[in-house]
């Protein structure tokens, strides 16, 4: 299949990485298998269909409820935590969230950062900002750890290095620590922990990202299986908390349910090993925990979404991976093929938002539209609704004013031409009908190769007859 | 303009003229399910912790200084890190001065800056209180304080949680009403479902990614 | 529509639509009218002509409107709201005339029946006659199923077949409950299941030819578990997952193919084998 696409202008796109992903036959085995894996845990977790179906909806409520009134949830959000002696800042841009990191870390003299698992923290590419301010910032996630070892990005948002065997993780090791090759997954996994102890041990900051942020108490809600996002939340002197605007929910309560979605979502998990809620930075007789924590509230195109009531609706998720799980196409490319740091059905309708359609251009059509997405999420983003939105948004010429970042990526005249001919056609009874005509009586004609379509498929030939022709001679009816 | 103003103006152009979403909260959802009667809210807990590689044990309240001796012998550990300052930290002192134990035991007395190589490497094990646990999710709710601060429950390799059977919650939201916890929490509130894992390797599931390798609940049946 | 916004503004913050609750079906009508789909019009005109002989064994008078056309589903999918609108616009005044239309394809009777509502959404006038032909539109083995409420004799040899469903009708339209139940009234056919069953054969309309690596990657998979289900043959009640899956067969030069699920079904219940 490899053979086809070599064009040039195609390697930087979606289809031109979904090539060379396709051909990668232990990329696809490793992704098939940690999928279905993936799909049945959720599956088991879900025994009760009907109890499933109501937390879905009241999780979806709960969002909605949120959003509603997220300008003054931040607030709350905000007085809240500065009551408790968290210190809050706000950033429109990554650009922003990154000097706000940085200067945090500079006024402390910070040579060296050690990082819990977060997506936001991606979004800023905030790895690549410290590094070239001379500040290591290390991953310690398993995961992302061995991602980041290897110079490349995350393709799962929940499994980073799903697209790794342990014989690539094992090589990997051998060749960035010095460590004996080994299959065995156990100790590969103890050459991490003990790399990484002495990382957090040696910290001057961690940085964190946020599940929930509970406006009524001021809360940071952070669940994770390892113990590295607890260790980066405490060992360090100084916490940063990174997230984006949409995570505030209202109450308390309101997390006991859309923790039960996310964990069992994601992993068919009931709960995670750790749920860890901080509520402040350390008090005066307590041993241990970070003199200061700081929350950066990112928007990075969160409120241009958010100006959309149908497009808002993308800001109810809670980042738990079911939709890519679940997703044929992200099952066969992966996630590096999205070239973005969100990947699969979340990152095809969030990203464009981030980054603009002009960057993304493919993100919307990449997708069958089979709808499995949309049936598993938690909170029950209605993602194919998205999705067929941002291909309208796509094809918007300038003078209809395309209400998404960078809209219009892909207008085209002549594509454009096309579909009025189509309406026309379909319109017009005659037309159509005259058409009919002449595809079932010229079908020996029919072209031999009708673009990608017959890459895959044998030429499609019409009929003899239409079922125009033959329901009319069948039901006598006349033409009416 | 800053990025707060700008943000904040942003999201209330987006929602001008609208009123906010009532709250259609239904606590049914998140505690019909999980409701067990007093016998089975136990079992349940156990059952869950076990299927995560935890060991539970169900000791009275007199005997589980011996129990914790035990497990610490049988392991060949050298120290535990506990809280004198608490009940079950005098109970546990008590005990070892009478039963002439030999695993050292260390105290959690310093900021951490004072001893960080020390509790990152050299304790083998700790002993903590818990406020509770779980049934619906198999779950411990720490709670910790200047007696017993964040770091125990998660540096040493084996982690050692009391819990006394009375305070087990059927699930997560009652727990939450019955001790209010959005009236205050603490600096640092913990459920903790297991020792620390990852399955990140090929979803192979590994014991001990940065936290505790092993944890021992001991249920306390108030005899 | 109402429930999706909890107050009047346009841009009040949406909940999700309320889970849909089981459909109530009419009694059998004396009269329905087929909307053939495109794709079987052209390409599988024999299906269209076997769903009007199933329909007129009921003893049903099928009308089939000469100036039919397309439900609009491809300009939709692509983005293309206003052409998709015209096109609706010409089936909506089409079949505005209260007969139950019925439909041999899952994912354009899906197009009638839920995305209609999203075409007009701005014209409120027009809302009504949507909803009307919302609530008359069936997909063909629904309609056979649940309205006609057929009682079959099996006149086939012994078979066994596998069911693919269009991804979009299952999930909008619960066309493979239809059609498994539909199959289990015929006592000589055994439904075979096949892997992956109710993942996407990699249609999806223009992301075939959009995305033509990823989309020929997922019909080779659904193919090949296809071919491997041990069944004699497959079939399917949605024209554009027969175009992709035999089109795919076809060029991999296997024997093995699909059929429209109105041909197989007719020739069972008939008896005729359709040449």
């Amino acid at each position: 299949m490899s053979q086809r696409i070599p064009i040039k202008e195609l390697t930087d796109s979606f289809r031109g990485r979904a090539v060379g992903a396709l051909a990668d036959d232990q990329l696809r085995t490793n992704f098939r298998v940690a999928m279905d894996s993936l799909m049945k845990k959720r599956a088991d977790a879900f025994p009760d269909e009907d109890e499933r179906e109501g937390l879905r909806e009241l999780g979806n409520h709960i969002k909605a409820r949120a959003l509603s009134r997220l300008p003054d949830l931040l607030e709350q959000l905000e007085a809240k935590l500065t009551d408790n002696g968290v210190k809050v800042h706000w950033a429109e841009t990554t650009e922003e969230a990154n000097r706000i990191v940085h200067s945090i870390i500079e006024a402390k003299k910070g040579a060296q950062v050690v990082k819990g698992k977060s997506m936001v923290s991606e979004e800023m590419e905030m790895n690549d900002y410290l590094a070239e301010r001379n500040i290591e910032c290390l991953e310690s996630d398993m995961g992302e750890y061995i991602v980041q070892l290897d110079g490349e990005k995350p393709s799962h948002i929940i499994m980073p290095a799903i697209h790794k065997n342990r014989f690539q993780v094992s090589k990997l090791f051998h060749d960035k620590l010095g460590v004996e090759e080994t299959e065995d997954v156990n100790e590969l996994i103890q050459i991490g922990r003990r790399t990484l102890r002495q990382k957090f041990l040696e910290a001057d900051v961690g940085v964190s990202g946020v599940n929930f942020a509970i406006a009524e108490t001021g809360t940071l809600l952070l669940v994770e299986n390892e113990g590295n996002g607890r260790m980066s939340t405490t060992a360090p002197p100084v916490h940063i908390a990174v997230t984006g605007i949409e995570k505030v929910v209202e109450n308390l309560r309101d997390v006991v349910p859309l923790l039960s979605l996310l964990t069992r979502s994601a992993l068919g998990q009931p709960i995670t090993t750790y749920v860890n809620m901080i509520s402040g930075p350390r008090k005066a007789d307590e041993l241990d925990g970070p003199e200061e924590v700081h929350l950066v509230l990112l928007d990075n195109g969160r409120s241009g979404a958010f100006a959309d009531a149908q497009l808002r609706q993308t800001l109810n998720c809670i980042r738990c991976g079911a939709c890519m799980n679940h997703c044929p196409v992200y099952t066969r490319v992966g996630g590096h093929t999205y070239g973005e740091v969100y990947p699969g059905p979340i990152g095809k309708i969030i990203t464009p938002h981030m980054v603009g359609l002009h960057k993304v251009p493919d993100h919307p059509s990449a997708s069958s539209l089979c709808g499995a997405c949309g049936e598993v999420c938690p909170v029950k983003i209605p993602i194919p609704e998205m999705l067929q939105r941002l291909r309208q948004e796509n094809v918007k010429s300038p003078a209809e004013q395309p209400k998404v970042k960078d809209g219009g990526a892909k207008y085209s005249r002549k594509e454009r031409a096309i579909w009025r001919f189509w309406a026309r056609l379909n319109t017009s009874p005659v037309f159509y009908r005259l058409f009919l005509w002449g595809a079932t009586r010229l079908r020996k004609l029919a072209p031999k190769n009708v673009g990608p379509w017959t890459e895959n498929h044998s030429a499609p030939v019409p009929a003899r007859r239409s079922l125009h022709d033959l329901a009319k001679a069948h039901l006598n009816q006349g033409d009416r | 303009m800053s990025a707060r103003s700008n943000i904040l103006n942003k999201l209330r152009a987006g929602l001008a003229g609208t009123t906010p979403r009532p709250d259609d909260f239904d606590e049914g959802l998140v505690t019909t399910p999980w409701q067990y009667a007093a016998e089975d809210r136990i079992t349940r807990l156990r059952t869950l912790m076990e299927a995560v590689h935890t060991e539970v044990h169900q000791v009275t309240s007199a005997q589980w200084p011996a129990k914790v001796q035990e497990l610490l012998e049988s392991r060949g550990l050298g120290n535990l890190l506990y809280a004198p300052g608490t009940g079950h930290g005098r109970q546990l002192a008590v005990h070892w001065q009478r039963s002439c134990a030999k695993v050292q035991l260390m105290v959690y007395d310093r900021p951490i800056e004072e001893w960080k190589d020390e509790l990152f490497w050299k304790v083998d094990a700790s002993i903590t209180g818990t406020v509770g646990g779980i049934a619906a999710t198999g779950s411990l709710v720490l709670w910790p304080d200047r007696h017993e601060p964040r770091l125990m429950s998660l540096l040493p390799p084996l982690h050692i949680a009391l819990l006394k059977a009375s305070k087990v919650e059927d699930n997560l939201y009652g727990m939450m009403q019955k001790h209010n916890w959005s009236a205050g929490l603490p600096t640092n509130l913990l459920l903790v479902s297991g020792p620390s894992k990852t399955a990140d390797i090929e979803q192979v599931l590994a014991y001990g990614a940065h936290g505790p390798k092993e944890l021992v609940v001991l249920i306390l049946e108030d005899a | 529509m109402s429930e999706l916004f909890y107050d009047a503004a346009p841009n009040a913050t949406r909940v999700a639509p309320e889970r849909p609750k089981p459909r109530t079906y009419p009694a059998k009508p004396a009269e329905v009218t087929l909307f053939g789909t495109c794709v079987v019009d052209l390409f599988f005109p024999e299906a269209g002509l076997d769903a009007i002989r199933l329909l007129e064994r009921e003893g049903i008078r099928v009308h089939f409107p000469q100036a039919q056309s397309c439900c609009g589903q491809p300009a939709w999918t692509s983005g293309y709201v206003n052409e998709a609108r015209e096109v609706a616009r010409a089936q909506l005044n089409l079949l505005d005339n209260g007969m139950p239309v019925v439909v041999p394809s899952g994912s354009c009777a899906g197009m009638f029946r839920q995305h209609y509502q999203e075409v007009f959404a701005e014209e409120p006038d027009t809302l009504e006659r949507v909803e009307s032909l919302a609530e008359r539109t069936f997909e063909l083995t629904e309609f056979l199923l649940h309205v006609c409420k057929v009682d079959w004799q099996d006149l086939g040899q012994p078979t066994q077949i596998a069911l693919h469903t269009s991804c979009s009708a299952r999930r909008e339209m619960n066309t493979h409950l239809h059609a498994r139940e539909l199959l289990g009234k015929l006592s000589n056919v055994q439904r075979l299941d096949h892997d992956h069953e109710s993942e996407c054969c990699g249609f999806g309309g223009t992301f075939s030819v959009r995305m033509p690596e990823v989309s020929g990657a997922m019909v080779l998979d659904k193919t090949r578990s296809l071919r491997e289900s041990g069944a004699a043959e497959m079939v399917t009640a949605d024209g554009g997952c027969l175009l992709n899956i035999n089109g795919s067969l076809e060029k991999q030069q296997q024997a093995f193919r699909g059929r429209h699920l109105a041909s197989f079904l007719w020739e069972r219940v008939s008896g005729e084998v359709t040449p």
